[in-house]
């Protein structure tokens, strides 16, 4: 009795967990390159403004960081729902992960901008060189590179974070599996499975990263 | 020709400048010195419109340096500065730190940008280092990129801020070299030093900084080794010492 409702994990659910897969890198890429151009702006922003607009960004900034990212998602979905224009599920999920991500990557390039000593700034005004160029030529990429581990640990916290979507129904991989796990009963092996694969895509990431990190501390 | 008439520069309450005035001919080495604080930095940060001024005027080939219409990164094309520390730009090898400038703010074609880079790199003896990064370098080679990085930019006139004070004394020699050489070149220059020996050797004039005026100005032999005023003398006697 029943014992048909459920049927085993089989080669044909591997196109479901493929789009899983995909869904989960898609949103996370959205989310990580929306997030780090917004940062990026936000970020030499705050390096740049006064007190007083660096006190209301940053409030902004807290509330994005410090409120769960999981009542974010219901929050802004439901909202998006009560005011009568619901938005695909994707569309949600990247907006508001984006955002998050944006707060985080917003001081990761702060302090890369500051890091970028005055001095240097003027050498490179002393040149000819206008404030503008300055900014392209000499802050940017000096103050990136002084941040490039950060910016990696933001990324993957991205990546792993994304599963949250999960909750406003998008099908990324941590949903697909609950579905399979529904059906087939076998969650311990679908939920290793799943766990491998972020590993799998963070650890050599975090690896890099940390090697990069040594590499500049020379 | 620089001209620096009546120049008066405050930090806040702090007037730092108070009234300076003098002339730079073209190819004249002018060396300042003066205690620490006494606003010689300043000064040069005046001249190139990297600090503004309350009071004054500096003028710069028939250009006023503050005036409201002036194209002040125009300006800075004319003028060289070299800083007591280096500030080389971490990021790019020695030929690309030499280089950037002529290619962004002339807009000369990067092959042009790079000759004229590789050029003022072998005059001040770096033409073995062209792909090194610079923080492998040692402070005197660092410096010399500077100068080499200023030059490039074909200034007409330089200005150097005590440029071998964060030198370890084994490098000071070849920097003072390099200096030496561009005034063998006729540039024009402006040095504030520490290094009493050297200005004397190579300046056309000696201005000595004291409390935020020239206190006394003339040739060397006049300056540093017959002093007519108290200040210079108690000064000289007390770096010499
Ligand atoms: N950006 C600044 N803001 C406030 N005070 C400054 C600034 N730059 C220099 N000063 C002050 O101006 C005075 C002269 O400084 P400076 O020109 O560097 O002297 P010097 O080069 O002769 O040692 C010092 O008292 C210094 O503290
Ligand atoms: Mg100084």
């Amino acid at each position: 009795m029943g014992s048909s409702f459920f049927t085993p994990l089989s080669w044909s659910d591997s196109g479901f967990i493929l789009t899983g897969v995909l869904n989960t890198v898609y949103i996370s890429l959205v989310a990580i390159i929306v997030g780090t151009l917004l940062g990026l702006a936000v970020g030499f922003i705050r390096a740049e403004a006064n007190k007083a607009t660096n006190v209301l960004l940053g409030g902004i900034l807290d509330i994005l960081r410090s409120v769960p990212l999981i009542i974010q998602l219901i929050l802004f979905s439901t909202y998006i729902g009560a005011i009568g224009h619901p938005l695909d599920p994707f569309v949600t999920g990247s907006i508001v992960l984006s955002l998050y991500t944006m707060a985080f990557m917003s001081e990761v390039f702060r302090g890369g901008f500051e890091s970028v000593h005055q001095s240097m700034i003027v050498a490179g005004r002393s040149l000819g060189m206008s404030y503008w160029q300055t900014v392209v030529h000499i802050r940017l990429p000096i103050g990136l590179r002084a941040v490039f581990p950060s910016w990696l640990g933001v990324a993957l916290s991205v990546i792993k974070d994304s599963a949250l979507v999960s909750v406003i129904g998008y099908m990324e991989l941590l949903r697909t599996s609950e579905q399979l796990i529904s059906r087939t009963q076998q969650p311990l092996e679908i939920l290793i499975g799943v766990g491998l694969f972020y590993f799998i895509v963070s650890y050599p990431l975090s690896l890099y990263g940390k090697y990069v990190e040594r590499k500049m501390a020379i | 020709m620089i001209q620096i008439q009546n120049v008066h520069k405050s930090f806040g309450s702090l007037e730092v400048l108070k009234g300076v005035t003098m002339d730079v001919n073209k190819g004249e080495v002018v060396s300042v010195i003066g205690g620490s604080g006494s606003g010689k930095s300043t000064l040069l940060y005046c001249i190139n419109a990297i600090e503004d001024i309350q009071q004054g005027r500096i003028i710069v080939d028939e250009i006023d340096v503050h005036a409201k219409g002036t194209n002040q990164d125009r300006l800075r094309q004319k003028l060289g500065m070299v800083f007591q520390q280096w500030n080389s730009f971490p990021h790019l090898t020695v030929l690309e730190n030499a280089s950037l400038a002529p290619r962004i703010v002339l807009k000369l074609s990067k092959k042009e940008a790079v000759e004229r880079a590789k050029k003022e790199l072998n005059h001040v003896g770096l033409g073995d280092k062209f792909d090194e990064y610079p923080t492998r370098m040692s402070g005197g080679q660092q410096q010399r990129l500077a100068i080499a990085r200023a030059l490039a930019m074909k200034p007409d006139y330089m200005l150097f801020d005590e440029v071998t004070s964060a030198l370890d004394p084994e490098l000071v020699g070849e920097v003072l070299d390099t200096l030496r050489m561009l005034r063998d070149d006729g540039m024009t220059m402006i040095c504030v030093t520490h290094e009493i020996a050297f200005a004397r050797e190579v300046s056309d004039k000696v201005a000595f900084f004291h409390q935020g005026v020239i206190e006394e100005i003339g040739p060397p032999e006049q300056v540093i080794v017959n002093p007519q005023k108290e200040a210079t003398q108690k000064f000289l006697s007390k770096v010499l010492h």
